[in-house]
């Protein structure tokens, strides 16, 4: 679990492609990358292996000063995105505390990802909206109650409400994590991925695009 | 909506393939189709024409589309082509059509001298 490379990305829009077959391809532009190693956190000293990458630049005024020390560490400008990516322990020796990791060095065309991002908010919101109940007649004398989620339990047994019963509450905003999209194009140039299918946000929300973990990955 | 992000914008560019003749709904139309028969290597590559009337047309760049319809054997076909996609070869004009709407879904309804449209002399408009 959690060996497998990625980067960091800004969502930019959606659009449409045509393959060469004449196939139209639903694809979102994803502009991901170049990242920084910040740190490396290895087994000895933090219990597993992973990366620190950064994205993004962030204004200098905006970076306190505990932040700006970590920044300087590894020699770049401070950074507005940083996640850590979980990796092998063998390959953590691969990577340097300041290298600049590109979009090509981890994703050619036709590779599988996860994509994790942060969904739009849908702020506080019914049960019909957030859970698909299908709301009560409008007629036959109902009153009061035409989106009500209706019973949220039974009798004496079991003489409570089950955990995880589905109720009004906050809608969105939350993190996702879409599995098994299609890199249908990769722009080093201008550092855009193309990925077949939605993924989770908004344009410009951040993300983290990974290689999928139900698939195999193909040695590199 | 805000503005189309500039990347996005060249994405989009590259996806245009088709400048074509200009038709509008009411015009009738040979649209040449490229189908693809049988499997993988011994796939082979022929064009289908298929002629109609033009009932619909959508703009918007590269999700631009539009609707073919003719009755064939005294069924009604429609067909929608992306504007766009490579799979249509070409399209030709057959003739333009004098129409004061630009969605001709009320042909769906007439048959025969009901659907006529009027013509207009060819490169005139």
């Amino acid at each position: 679990m959690g060996a497998k490379m990625g980067i960091l990305g800004k969502k930019v829009g959606m659009t449409q492609i045509f393959t060469d077959e004449g196939l139209r391809h639903h694809v979102t532009v994803v502009e991901a990358g170049p990242c920084v190693v910040l740190a490396k956190q290895t087994p000895e000293q933090n219990g597993y292996a992973a990366l620190r990458l950064g994205f993004d630049e962030q204004k200098p005024h905006r970076v306190n000063r505990p932040d700006m020390g970590n920044f300087a560490k590894a020699n770049t400008t401070p950074k507005r995105f940083i996640q850590e990516i979980r990796i092998s322990a063998d390959e953590l020796s691969k990577f340097e505390v300041g290298q600049e990791i590109s979009l090509a060095d981890v994703f050619k065309e036709g590779d599988w990802i996860d994509v994790t991002g942060t969904s739009k908010g849908k702020g506080f919101q019914g049960v019909i909206k957030r859970h698909h109940y299908s709301g009560a007649n409008a007629s036959h004398g109902a009153h009061e109650s035409f989106r009500h989620g209706g019973s949220i339990g039974c009798r004496l047994t079991p003489g409570r409400t089950v955990k995880g019963r589905p109720m009004p509450g906050q809608m969105g905003n939350k993190q996702v994590t879409v599995q098994n999209l299609r890199v249908v194009g990769v722009r080093p140039d201008d550092n855009l991925l193309l990925v077949r299918g939605a993924i989770p946000g908004a344009p410009h929300g951040y993300v983290v695009v990974r290689h999928a973990v139900k698939k195999a990955v193909k040695a590199a | 909506m805000g503005q189309v992000d500039h990347r996005i914008a060249a994405i989009e560019k590259e996806n245009l393939r088709h400048e074509w003749d200009d038709f509008r709904p009411g015009d009738t139309v040979r649209v040449h189709v490229k189908i693809r028969e049988g499997e993988g290597g011994k796939a082979k590559e022929r064009i289908q024409v298929f002629e109609g009337v033009v009932i619909r047309r959508r703009r918007g760049g590269v999700r631009g589309a539009f609707t073919v319809r003719k009755v064939s054997y005294g069924v009604g076909v429609e067909r929608v082509f992306p504007y766009h996609s490579p799979r249509v070869d070409k399209v030709e004009v057959v003739s333009h059509g004098i129409v004061r709407r630009s969605r001709l879904y009320y042909l769906r309804e007439r048959r025969g001298r009901a659907a006529r449209i009027r013509t207009r002399r060819m490169g005139t408009r």
